[in-house]
Order: structure tokens, then C-alpha cells, then sequence
């Protein structure tokens, strides 16, 4: 086997591979979901409420800066 | 946060780059304009010497068009949209209000310098890779200097999550320096000789059919990180901010986030489809293209589908139609790329006009309306006044609209005609037309594009014209609108 088949090959299976991932990746968002771990639909309501002032809309965990100033 | 009452998002970087949209969008439709006119009057090639010859400006154009025109959209619209997303002003830090001034002027030079050198004839002769490499190294700092600011950014921000949009920016950002730094690897002659020849003259550090195919591995993904991946983090911010609709389905875009990351690197190989490179590359390329649509499509969809409802919109405000149209071109672009990267299709769409009529009705109708519709919204949010005239805006939508559908229609019959004439023989073989037999047929489908280029051009200046008068003498506005931007 010379390397132009070798490359043939690997390109054949590590697509496979990724397909099986990008398939995976579907049942992982609406299992989360469906868990409660994570609540992906409101996240779209970032781009609406995007004042400086307005509430993050993520509160599933803090950034490190918003402990900053919680804690002052 | 009582402390941050004061505080506001921080426009001024944003603005710049705003002006610059306007200056090399223009700049970059008359050069369009003008080559289109001289493929269908060669006449014209002559108005200025050297400097005025289709050769030397078709670069010019396809270089200003994408690395003024669009990165600055890219820029400003990021500057604009990345703070509000984040939830953190550019003022906050010193350092990145620096860092995002210094990109902005570092850019601004190097765009100056690269248009001057292709000017004077000065190219690497790599399709949208021709700037020389002095050049190509200011590029890489104006990219570095773009990461910084935004990985700063996002490292101070106060929302957690990260909104889609910053999603296709970061894959914007990654893509482009991966595929620019590869596809410019070149060694500068004059050092490398010892000093023989021009400083500024180089060689790419790849031959024969291994630079063609990091040639369109690079050119096919400037097309998906630059014409695709940034303009989506655009309209997913601002159509749902101008219609008041988050977007229809958040975990829909996050898949076809990935979707477009993993398809899209495997496509480049359809620019070479009958050529020198390894079959089972062209099948790939040819198979990767086909699967593209999903993607695509799902972004596309799923914008229209945040319209869900609210039609209405549609018939009331110019700027949803400037986005819903520009996600309807998008689906026309991204369903017309694959059937020409089909083999037997492609067979005889290579080389013809229709290549240039699918880049145009892909760029004219989605690029250029979504970064100028992300323009109007953001100009009232900016300058603090009303957008000056919807007649205006009115107008301009379907003098566009019409130009893009004159540009591409003609370009299809033109490219189809040429295709055929090109392949076709007689019963014994022989070629049944000569080159020259196919220029005399194609000629009013030449003028059409160049007519169809003034339209277009016109439309822009009224574009420009309109956010002149935004940012100078409109009605100003006491409070921020919300959603829908206020116009006269
Ligand atoms: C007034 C508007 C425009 C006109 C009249 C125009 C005209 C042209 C012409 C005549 C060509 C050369 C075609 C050939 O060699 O046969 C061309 C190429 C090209 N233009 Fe434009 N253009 C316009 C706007 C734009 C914009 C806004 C963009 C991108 C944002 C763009 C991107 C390109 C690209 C990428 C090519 C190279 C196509 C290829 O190699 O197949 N153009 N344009």
C-alpha cells in the first residue's frame, strides 16, 4: 500500500469517526437538556437582552468576574 | 451593579472600521464595475496605461472587496455586537480599548500598502493570496492584534455563556489564520540568493500540484471563514435584535455550528475536479461539497424561521427584508456551489462566467446586504439618531435586489453557452467553434453585468449616502431604541 492509499483511507475513516461525533453531539444537546443540566433555548434571548446593565442571562455558573463582584 | 451605572458599551473602534466598510465597499464596486466593463468594452483597458489594464485591477478589486470591504464589516460588526453579547464594555479595560485602536490603524496601513503594491504590480499570483510577503506579515499582526481583543474580551465578560455569534467569529478568527499562514508559506528570493533581484519578490514554498491543491484548500475556506462563517455571527445577532425574535432554534445552530466546521475544510478540492490531484481527493471534495447543503441550510432555515409569526416585518421594515433576503441568497449560493462541484457538472462550468455569477449572487446578495443591514442597525445605537431615510433605504433594497438578479442570470446563460460551445464538435471530432466565435455571443451578456454593476454601485453610494446623513444631520434620538431601528 503506498501512501497516496494510506491518506485515502485514513480521510475514509476519520470521517466516519466524525460523523458518528456530529450524530452523538445531537443526543448529548437534547439529553442535557432533558436532564436539566443545561437550558439551551434561553441562551438565544442574549442577542434581546444585551444591555450593559441587564442581567446575564446565564446563571447555570458564575464567570470568575461576576464572584469578583459579588464578593466586593 | 450599582457601580456600572454610568457604564456604557464603548462604540469608538467600531465606528472606525464603520467608515472604513464604506470607503473600501465603494472603492472595490467601481474597480468591479469598471473590469466588468471592460470584459464587454476591452476599450476601457486602456484609460490608464499600465495601471488601468483588467490584469493589474481584477486583483485589485477581488483584494479590496474581501480584505477591505468585508473584514472591516467583520470588524466593525464584531467591535459593535461582541461587547453587547458579552455584557462588557470596551471602556472597562485600557488595554483593550488600546489594542483594538492599534488593530484598527495597523490595519488601515496595511490595507493602504497592499493596495498600493498591487497597484504597481507587485503579487505573489496566488488567487486572494497575492499580497507580497512584507505585507502578508502586517496581515498575521492585524490578525494577532484581532485575537487579542477579542480573547480579552471574552475573558472579562460577564456572560457566561457564549452567545453563537461569538462562536463564528472565534472559528472565523482560528479558520483564517490557519489557512493564511499555510497558504502563504513563501521564501523571499532576495535572501534567499544573496541578494539578487527585487526584495519583494518571493516563491511559494510549495510546487506544482501540492501548491494547487493548499492553494484551494485556502481559497474555498477564505470563502467559508470569511464570506460565510463571519457574515452568520452577524445576521444570528442582529436579525434577532432588530426583530424583537430570538432565533427560532438555539440548539439548531449550535449543530450546524459543527456541521459547517466539519464539512467545510474538506471541500476545497472542487476547484481542481478533472485536474492533476488524486481521484479519490476530487470524489471527496465532489461528495463533501453535496453534504455542505445540510449546514447551510440549517443556518438559513433556522434564520428564516425566527421570522415565525412575525411576517408582518417583512412589508414594515427595509432592514429585516435587507436579512431575510440575504439568508435567501445564501440558501441560492450554497445550493448552486454543490451542483457545480457535482463532476459531470462541473465539467463544463470550469473556467466559464458561471463561476463569477455564483461568487456574485453569493457575495452581492448575501455578504454585502448583511453587513450593510448590520450597518443600519448599528448606526442609530451609535451615533444616537434616527436611520435618515427609509424612501432611501426603500429604493436602494430594489435597485439591488434587481442588479444581483441582472449579475447572476447573466452570467449563468453567458457561463452555460460558454461551457457548451467550448466541448462542442462535429461528427468527426473536430472542435466546432473557435475562442473568438464564443467572446461574439457572450457580448450582451457582458454588457448586462456591467449594467448590472452601475445599478449595484449606485445602490451602495445610496447606502452611503443614507449612513452620511445618519451620522451627520439626522433627527437625534433621546434613548436607545430596543429593537426595531427608528428611521425617517
Ligand atoms: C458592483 C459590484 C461588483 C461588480 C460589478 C463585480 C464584478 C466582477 C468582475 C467583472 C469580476 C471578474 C470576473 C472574471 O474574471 O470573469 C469579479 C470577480 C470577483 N469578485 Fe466581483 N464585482 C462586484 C462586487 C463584488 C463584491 C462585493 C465581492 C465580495 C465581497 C466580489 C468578489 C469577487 C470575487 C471573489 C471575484 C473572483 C471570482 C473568481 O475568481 O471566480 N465582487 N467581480
Amino acid at each position: 500500500m503506498d501512501i497516496r492509499e494510506l491518506q485515502g483511507y485514513a480521510s475514509f475513516f476519520m470521517t466516519i469517526f466524525l460523523v458518528v461525533m456530529l450524530y452523538w453531539y445531537i443526543v448529548y444537546l437534547y439529553r442535557s437538556e432533558k436532564k436539566g443540566d443545561k437550558d439551551y433555548e434561553k441562551l438565544g434571548n442574549i442577542a434581546l437582552d444585551d444591555e450593559i446593565d441587564s442581567k446575564p442571562i446565564d446563571t447555570s455558573s458564575v464567570t470568575p468576574r461576576e464572584k469578583k463582584e459579588q464578593d466586593k | 451593579m450599582q457601580s456600572n451605572a454610568a457604564l456604557e458599551y464603548d462604540y469608538s473602534v467600531a465606528k472606525l472600521f464603520t467608515y472604513t466598510t464604506i470607503l473600501f465597499g465603494f472603492l472595490g464596486m467601481l474597480i468591479g464595475t469598471l473590469i466588468a466593463a471592460q470584459l464587454a468594452f476591452p476599450e476601457l483597458n486602456y484609460l490608464l496605461g499600465e495601471y488601468g489594464t483588467f490584469s493589474r485591477l481584477r486583483p485589485l478589486h477581488t483584494n479590496i472587496v474581501i480584505f477591505g470591504f468585508t473584514l472591516s464589516g467583520v470588524f466593525a460588526t464584531f467591535y459593535y455586537s461582541a461587547q453587547r453579547v458579552l455584557k462588557v464594555s470596551m471602556a472597562e479595560s485600557k488595554f483593550i480599548m488600546f489594542i483594538g485602536k492599534f488593530h484598527f490603524w495597523l490595519y488601515f496601513v496595511g490595507a493602504l500598502l497592499g493596495v498600493i503594491s498591487l497597484l504597481l504590480g507587485y503579487t505573489q499570483s496566488k488567487e486572494y493570496a497575492q499580497f507580497e510577503w512584507p505585507i502578508d506579515i502586517v496581515i498575521v499582526l492585524v490578525w494577532v492584534l484581532w485575537g487579542v481583543a477579542m480573547f480579552a474580551l471574552i475573558g472579562i465578560r460577564r456572560e457566561k455563556a457564549l452567545y453563537i455569534s461569538i462562536w463564528y467569529y472565534i472559528a472565523c478568527f482560528l479558520g483564517i489564520a490557519m489557512l493564511y499562514l499555510f497558504n502563504n508559506m513563501s521564501v523571499p528570493t532576495y535572501f534567499a540568493s544573496g541578494g539578487l533581484g527585487n526584495i519583494l519578490h518571493s516563491v511559494s514554498m510549495y510546487s506544482g500540484t501540492n501548491d494547487a491543491l493548499v492553494q484551494w484548500w485556502y481559497g474555498h475556506n477564505a470563502v467559508a471563514f470569511g464570506f460565510t462563517v463571519p457574515i452568520v455571527a452577524m445576521i444570528y445577532y442582529f436579525l434577532p435584535k432588530e426583530s424583537g425574535q430570538a432565533i427560532y432554534s438555539y440548539k439548531l445552530s449550535l449543530l450546524s455550528f459543527w456541521g459547517l466546521m466539519f464539512v467545510y475544510l474538506w471541500a476545497g478540492s472542487h476547484h481542481l475536479l478533472w485536474s492533476t490531484v488524486p481521484d479519490w481527493m476530487q470524489t471527496m471534495g465532489s461528495v463533501f461539497s453535496v453534504v455542505l447543503i445540510l449546514p447551510s441550510w440549517g443556518s438559513a432555515i433556522n434564520m428564516l424561521l425566527t421570522m415565525k409569526g412575525e411576517w408582518n416585518q417583512l412589508t414594515e421594515n427595509p432592514l429585516i427584508k435587507f436579512m431575510v433576503l440575504a439568508s435567501t441568497f445564501y440558501m441560492l449560493s450554497t445550493l448552486e456551489g454543490p451542483i457545480q462541484a457535482i463532476k459531470s457538472v462541473n465539467a463544463i462550468a470550469h473556467f466559464t462566467d458561471w463561476i463569477p455569477g455564483h461568487v456574485h449572487d453569493g457575495v452581492l446578495g448575501w455578504v454585502v446586504f448583511m453587513i450593510m443591514a448590520a450597518l443600519f442597525h448599528m448606526a442609530p445605537r451609535m451615533f444616537k439618531r434616527e436611520i435618515y431615510s427609509k424612501k432611501l433605504l426603500e429604493a436602494q433594497f430594489w435597485l439591488q435586489t434587481t442588479a444581483v438578479v441582472l449579475y447572476f442570470t447573466s452570467m449563468w446563460i453567458a457561463g452555460i453557452t460558454q461551457g457548451m460551445m467550448w466541448r462542442a464538435v462535429d461528427e468527426y471530432g473536430n472542435l466546432m467553434y473557435s475562442f473568438i466565435d464564443t467572446v461574439t455571443v457572450l457580448h450582451p451578456y457582458y454588457a448586462i453585468r456591467a449594467l448590472s454593476g452601475v445599478m449595484y454601485l449606485t445602490g451602495f453610494l445610496m447606502f452611503a449616502y443614507n449612513m452620511y446623513k445618519t451620522m451627520t444631520s439626522s433627527r437625534e434620538l433621546t434613548e436607545e431604541p430596543q429593537f426595531r431601528s427608528p428611521m425617517a
